[in-house]
This record gives C-alpha cells, structure tokens and sequence, in this order.
C-alpha cells in the first residue's frame, strides 16, 4: 500500500542530530555529573514507535558517531547503544501499554544498563568512575522521559512519520 | 555484538583506528561548533553591547598595559641577547623561542571522567598529535587527536596522563598524574626524604622529549610523609586555568618546526 510506505526518514535523522548537539553542550558544573543520555532516549523513543524501522542497526551507527564526539573508545557507546536498542525491541509491546511512570521507571533501568555497559569498557580502559554516580544519568534521563515522549511523539504526528 | 567487541580491542589495545577517527571527528566538529553557538553569543554580545565610557576605559587600560609590556619586552630582548652570549660562553646550545599558535576552545569533552578539549585548530594549521598547549598561566595538556579541521586535548588532570616535572627550587625530577579531578596532579614515586615542599612550582623537565623545558605545570599543595611508607604522599594544583581558558596556545617545538 502506498500509505504505509516508510517516509520521514529526515524527521528521524534530525532529532538524532539535535540530541547528537544536547549530548555535547556545555554544561555547568554542579550538573555535569547527571547530564542526561540524550541519544539514548531518542533511541529509546523511536525503537518503541516504529520497531520495524529503528533497531540495533540505528543504535550502532549512532553509538560510533557518539563515541567520535566524545572521544571514547571506538565501540563503547555503540555496545551500550546496541543493548538497549536490543532490549527496547524485545520490550517494545509491554512499553506502549504502560503508564508514563511506569515507562520511565522503565527509561531509568534501560539508560542504566547503557552507562553500566559504558562504565564497564572505561574500566577496561582505566577511567572509570570509583562511585556511583554513573547512575546519575539515568536518573535524569527517567525524569526527563516524560518531555521527552510528549515532544517526539507530537513530531511524530506532525510529520506522519510512520 | 562481535563486531563491537573486535572494534573495542581494536581501539583499545591496538590503536588501530587512528585514520578512521580522525575522518569522522572531522566530520563531527560542526556538532560541537552548534553546541557552543550560545556561549559564542553570549560572548558576542559582551563585546558588542557595551557603554560608549565603558569601552574608552578599557581603551585606557589597554593602552598602559601596553605600554609597560613593551618596556618589559624591551628589557627581554636585551635579557635574551645576554643569555644566549652567556650560553654561548657556557658552550650549551642556544634555547630557541618556542612558535606558538593560538587556538580557541570549541568543545569540552561530555563525560566528566575524560579531560579532554576540542580545539578549532586541525591538521591544515600544522597541529600534531603530542604538541603541547599551554596557557598564559602554565602548561593545559597535549594533543591527542588531529583531524583536518579540528583537534582534541588531552589536559594534564586525565587520570590517564602523567608528565615528567622537575621542582623549580631545586631540580629534583618526578612524575605528576593526573587523578581525574580537576584541579589535583599527585606526584608520585618520591622518596620521603627527598627536599620538596607545599608551595614549590613544578616545571616541566623536558626529559621523554615531549614537552619543552621549563613551563610551569603545579603548585605543591600538599607533601604527607607517612614513615610507614617508602614514598611521600604529594599533592599539586595545576597553574594553568583548566577549566576557564577559552584562548589556548599550541608550542611548536624545536623539533617540530612549522611547515608553512
């Protein structure tokens, strides 16, 4: 059918791009510490949105372009990214019919996998974090899910992307 | 997944993918230039929006700081001619005066674990992976990563970073780390007795051949001897604004003469 054919392939890229510039913005210093995963929760978004388009493939290509931007290990974001990208898929059904609480109940658990995962190659590296606060990032990701959802999903429907 | 994981050893151990990074940072650096787009606004309209008396005072005052660092430079080059005659007498090579180049800051790198700089200067203006970067206070790190347009640094309060200093006072050598907080270098592998104390200046030593001799890296903040231990226990705040300098210097060394 001519309708469900794929189209607002842009729509998509862009807020890949917009959480690609969040991701490195200047922050001030009491917040650095808990900067929230931008990209991985535009991720998050669009794998439970259009599973059939955005997936491990998407999570990837955009870890490697943040592990570039930050100066990482090539391949660590990209792992992380990867694994909830993987996890949203398999999850993608419950996700939809949850409430917004439970989802970013759900948002903290999956962004925390993400910076364990992240934790875990800078300890292979030698500079990780001796604390906690990794986890920190989480935490402001889940409280900011909710913005999150609410602005993606009306550009979703601005845009008809499906 | 495999893949992912031969990429991460690839990187880690190997140092393989040097030439693939440095494309796509190039190709990264517009994301960073967005992203300091406010700052840049808000530094434009510092300069732009400004009181007529305002900007007469501060001509004012720029022009007696000019005028007593042109006596002072005056003074320099009739210091620097006597030195080179004094080293010439002592039969040592002449020290040449490093070329520097300015750099502005773009970027600071996002995870509060990594020290790390992103500078508006690349490959095309002759930077190089190892050059040192300085401030008008002291030495900030060294280059890491070129690509053609832009470059990263690494500064010396990287947990992964360590540069040979030597105490000012006196000439004593050692190795200063970083620790992965701002603000804080340990020297390490002093022995107890040796004669360094709070408030000596660490320069850099030049030994390894990365760093010129004789910036000034770290004020000794802190010296604990704990007799129960071989080494002495030493602290130093670095003397470079870390987290404050927009406007870096990139020294090109001796060795590495500018190819213009």
């Amino acid at each position: 059918m001519a309708e469900q054919e794929p189209h607002g392939y842009w729509t998509i890229a862009a807020t890949f791009l917009v959480a690609y510039v969040l991701a490195v913005l200047p922050l001030p210093h009491w917040l650095i510490w808990a900067r929230p995963e931008w990209l991985a929760l535009v991720l998050i978004y669009w794998t439970i949105a259009l599973p059939h388009r955005v997936g491990m493939v998407t999570g990837l290509l955009l870890g490697l372009g943040l592990d570039v931007l930050e100066g990482a290990v090539m391949g660590q974001n990209a792992f992380a990214l990867v694994v909830v990208a993987s996890l949203c898929q398999v999850l993608y059904q419950r996700l939809r019919v949850f409430s917004l609480w439970q989802q970013a109940g759900m948002v903290f658990v999956l962004v925390g996998i993400n910076q364990l995962v992240c934790q875990w190659v800078q300890n292979l590296e030698g500079v990780g974090r001796q604390s906690l606060t990794f986890l920190l990032p989480a935490f402001s990701s889940a409280v900011l899910w909710p913005v999150v959802l609410h602005f993606l999903r009306e550009l979703r429907r601005h845009y008809r992307v499906t | 997944m495999l893949a992912v994981v031969s990429l991460i050893t690839a990187d880690l151990h190997f140092n393989a993918l040097q030439t693939t990074r440095a494309v796509l940072a190039a190709a990264a650096t517009p994301v960073y230039w967005i992203a300091d787009l406010p700052s840049r606004l808000g530094e434009w309209s510092e300069t732009h929006v400004q009181s007529r008396s305002q900007l007469l005072e501060e001509n004012a005052r720029l022009r007696r700081e000019n005028l007593v660092l042109q006596g002072r430079s005056h003074q320099m080059a009739s210091l620097q001619a006597e030195n080179v005659r004094l080293r010439a007498l002592l039969n040592s090579s002449a020290l040449l005066r490093d070329d520097v180049l300015v750099a502005e800051l773009i970027g600071v790198s996002p995870d509060p674990m990594r020290h790390q700089l992103v500078l508006n200067k690349g490959e095309q203006d002759g930077v190089f992976v190892g050059q040192p970067l300085i401030d008008a206070d002291g030495l900030l790190g060294q280059i890491v990563e070129v690509s053609s347009i832009s470059s990263r640094a690494m500064l010396i309060t990287d947990a992964t970073h360590s540069i040979p200093v030597q105490v000012n006072r006196n000439g004593v050598r050692a190795i200063a780390e970083g620790t992965g907080v701002l603000g804080t270098l340990e020297v390490h592998h002093v022995a107890a007795t040796t004669d360094i104390r709070e408030g000596d200046l660490l320069v850099t030593s030049g030994l390894g051949g990365r760093f010129p001799v004789g910036y000034p890296v770290a004020v000794v903040s802190e010296v604990e001897r704990d007799p129960g231990q071989p080494f002495a226990r030493i602290l130093a705040r670095p003397s470079a604004a870390l987290d404050r300098s927009r406007h870096v210097l990139l020294v090109f060394t001796a060795g590495h003469g500018r190819e213009s």
